[in-house]
């Protein structure tokens, strides 16, 4: 049974078709008209069924005929198929940051999500990308250079976006000023994870976790290998599309992997 | 009647373009968040009506009272003891302080990290909008937190206010301070008045106070069936009612709705599946028009069963015994009463934590959503030993930290979707 899983997220989309493994895997960007695109993402397509996650799930489902699950749900899922023996999944995105502690079985235990603005997100990172001139998949790069380092006090995007420009204006580099800004979003990612518990292993997934830097200070705070998926921006929508419907097996969300056996 | 309601505001010195935006932003939400719902018992129909016509037929019965002389005491909070207002023939109102529509006007004067219940009532006051506020003649407040605590210092350059000392700790030398703001407060209505509030005043006024308490006692007692007989948004709502309706007839309402809903629930009828997830909300009051975390729960499947909450349980689970004569013994058994509302404005305040989890036993739920609001910093702090007490007794628990306004919606669908496939 070929299954869809879309992500309808901030700034992309991601589908995963999947049929006893990944058929094939997109990412897209979500644009202003996520309706639209998602549309065009599976038209010609043929699927018998689909899951919809991500912030846009609750306009694209009704629309598309599909059911929904929180990103949550979808990222544990998804990594859980990948790394069976994951215990925390480190997912920031766009918009949003999450820490989702699992049990042994890959089911939900915990977990942890920033408040309602972009501080510690891919949102922060591309704000301050931009800043500092250069494209966001320069900015993890451009703070492993740094020589020296300076101090980012604020996590607001708003505020530290004006002491980045203050400390520009003190003559610092950007490398170093860069560093400092992922810093600052993996001490708040930490204490987040605190929060929850920290149990290996640790899978670092969505967009964010293309960041080379942001991995390697989150490894070193939390003094644990991190694990990041080879496309760790579709995490969700493999996710997705492993998760019928949410069933009742007890209390449980029985993945589809494990219903049909494979 | 619409024509009369605008003269009415008009001489209530009412802003009427912006109460007209007001209630233009009410009734549509109200429309979708309420009316909306399938299955509702008939008895939320004299509620409907209510709400319908908010700013009308019970402000009416106020000003009516005034004209003939009588007191109209407004309050904020479940801490000041209206059976004294009711003894010395005053009404005690409740006031709106639930939407995002005042708090801008708030901000004009209030520090922008002040917690929107606090914003919210301020600039109903501020900004002229709240009918109920304008036919007062006096605002009661309390120091339950110390953003109320300053936002009354400035509230009384617009309106007479008075402030009751609620003490911090549960200490006999505590409990003997709140006596006598009890006491204190007595001599402030009957001064108000004019009327003295004799012994017999005080015990007629507790037994109907009462009664009110025992009718919302016995709604949520049938919220304890599965399937649940009603929504936790009808429920709320008729909690939010009875703080500014007629307490007698907020008895009989709830007692005619109640008496339907014992058939609903003889007849296994409810309102949402079995197995929808049974959600204890516990955290800070959610004051009317304040639906936003029931609505976004019941629409995601969830059924709230139950509120632990001064707009909730706090408010009516502890009665005033009745026994007493003298109207000194009265006083002291409704200043004892008010001691045991298990406010986070208390410290220690361990029964608030024994609370939360017999709730969640007796009311069968398979989860807990801890409820603050944003710059509420008791409730916030406190949340940190709710998850300890919860996590030791094996009750999974869903913190929400928000305001009034829409923006977050997204994010706080996403967390309470992940909370209820976590728990399904």
């Amino acid at each position: 049974m070929i299954c869809a899983g879309l992500d309808v997220g901030s700034r992309t989309i991601a589908l995963v078709m999947y049929d006893d493994g990944v058929l094939d895997s997109v990412v897209i960007d979500t644009g202003v008209e996520p309706l639209q695109r998602c549309q065009q993402l599976l038209a010609g397509r043929s699927y018998e069924r689909l899951v919809v996650t991500g912030y846009g799930r609750h306009l694209v489902a009704p629309v598309l005929k599909g059911e929904v699950v929180s990103e949550i749900g979808a990222y544990a899922a998804g990594t859980n198929y990948l790394y069976p023996d994951c215990g925390t999944v480190i997912d920031i995105g766009g918009q949003d940051s999450k820490i989702i502690s699992l049990d042994d079985g890959g089911m939900v235990r915990k977990f942890e999500m920033n408040d309602r603005c972009a501080a510690g997100t891919g949102k922060f990172l591309e704000v301050m990308a931009s800043t500092l001139e250069v494209s966001i998949g320069e900015l993890g790069e451009l703070a492993l250079g740094a020589s020296n380092v300076v101090q980012i006090n604020s996590l607001c995007t708003v505020f530290a976006e004006s002491e980045v420009v203050s400390l520009i204006a003190r003559g610092e580099e950007s490398s170093a000023i860069a560093l400092a800004l992922h810093q600052a979003i993996a001490t708040r990612i930490v204490g987040m994870a605190k929060r929850v518990g920290v149990k290996p292993r640790v899978v670092f997934a969505g967009g964010v976790a293309q960041n080379r830097c942001l991995h390697r200070l989150l490894s070193d705070k939390l003094d644990v290998d991190i694990t990041v998926p080879g496309e760790p921006q579709v995490v969700g929508a493999l996710g997705a599309a492993l998760l019928t419907k949410p069933m009742r097996r007890g209390k449980r969300i029985v993945p589809i992997v494990h219903l049909g056996g494979m | 009647m619409t024509t009369d309601n605008r003269q009415m505001w008009t001489d209530l010195g009412i802003d009427l373009e912006r109460h007209d935006e007001l209630l233009n932003a009410l009734l549509p939400l109200y429309q979708e968040t309420y009316l909306s719902q399938q299955n509702r018992p008939e008895g939320m129909g004299s509620f409907d009506f209510v709400v319908g016509d908010i700013h009308g037929i019970r402000v009416r019965e106020l000003r009516q009272h005034a004209m003939e002389g009588g007191k109209v005491v407004a309050t904020y909070c479940v801490f000041v003891p209206e059976e004294l207002v009711w003894a010395a023939d005053a009404i005690p109102v409740g006031l709106c302080a639930g939407t995002q529509f005042s708090v801008p006007i708030a901000e004009e004067v209030l520090p922008r990290n002040t917690c929107a219940l606090i914003k919210s009532s301020f600039g109903f006051k501020l900004g002229r909008i709240c009918p109920y506020v304008q036919t007062s003649h006096l605002i009661v407040g309390e120091t339950t937190c110390d953003g109320k605590k300053k936002m009354f210092e400035i509230l009384a350059d617009h309106h007479p206010v008075y402030v009751m000392e609620v003490p911090n700790k549960k200490t006999q030398s505590s409990r003997d301070l709140w006596l006598g703001e009890v006491e204190a407060f007595k001599e402030v209505i009957e001064r108000l008045t004019g009327n003295e509030i004799t012994a017999d005043k005080l015990s007629q006024a507790t037994r109907k106070v009462n009664d009110r308490r025992r009718a919302l006692k016995r709604l949520y007692g049938l919220r304890k069936a599965n399937p649940v007989p009603i929504s936790g948004k009808d429920a709320l709502l008729v909690t939010q009612i009875s703080f500014y309706d007629d307490v007698n007839r907020a008895t009989q309402q709830i007692n005619t709705l109640c008496d339907e809903v014992e058939t609903r629930v003889a007849a296994g009828e409810g309102v949402f599946p079995t197995n929808a997830p049974r959600i204890l909300i516990s955290g800070s009051p959610m004051a009317i028009p304040n639906w936003k975390l029931h609505h976004i729960l019941e629409t995601a499947g969830a059924a709230v069963v139950c509120e632990e909450s001064c707009v909730g349980t706090r408010f009516f689970s502890e009665l005033v015994p009745e026994d007493s004569s003298t109207a000194e013994e009265q006083l002291k058994a409704i200043a004892e009463r008010y001691m045991n509302i298990h406010c986070a404005c208390f410290t220690p305040n361990d029964e608030r934590l024994e609370d939360i989890v017999s709730l969640a036993r007796e009311y069968q739920v398979d989860g807990v959503v801890h409820y603050n609001l944003q710059f509420c910093h008791t409730y916030a702090n406190e949340a940190v030993l709710v998850e300890k007490t919860l996590d030791k007794a094996g009750i999974p628990l869903l913190r929400i930290e928000t305001d009034y306004s829409d923006e977050d919606v997204g994010q706080l669908r996403t967390r309470v979707d992940a909370f209820l496939e976590m728990i399904r």
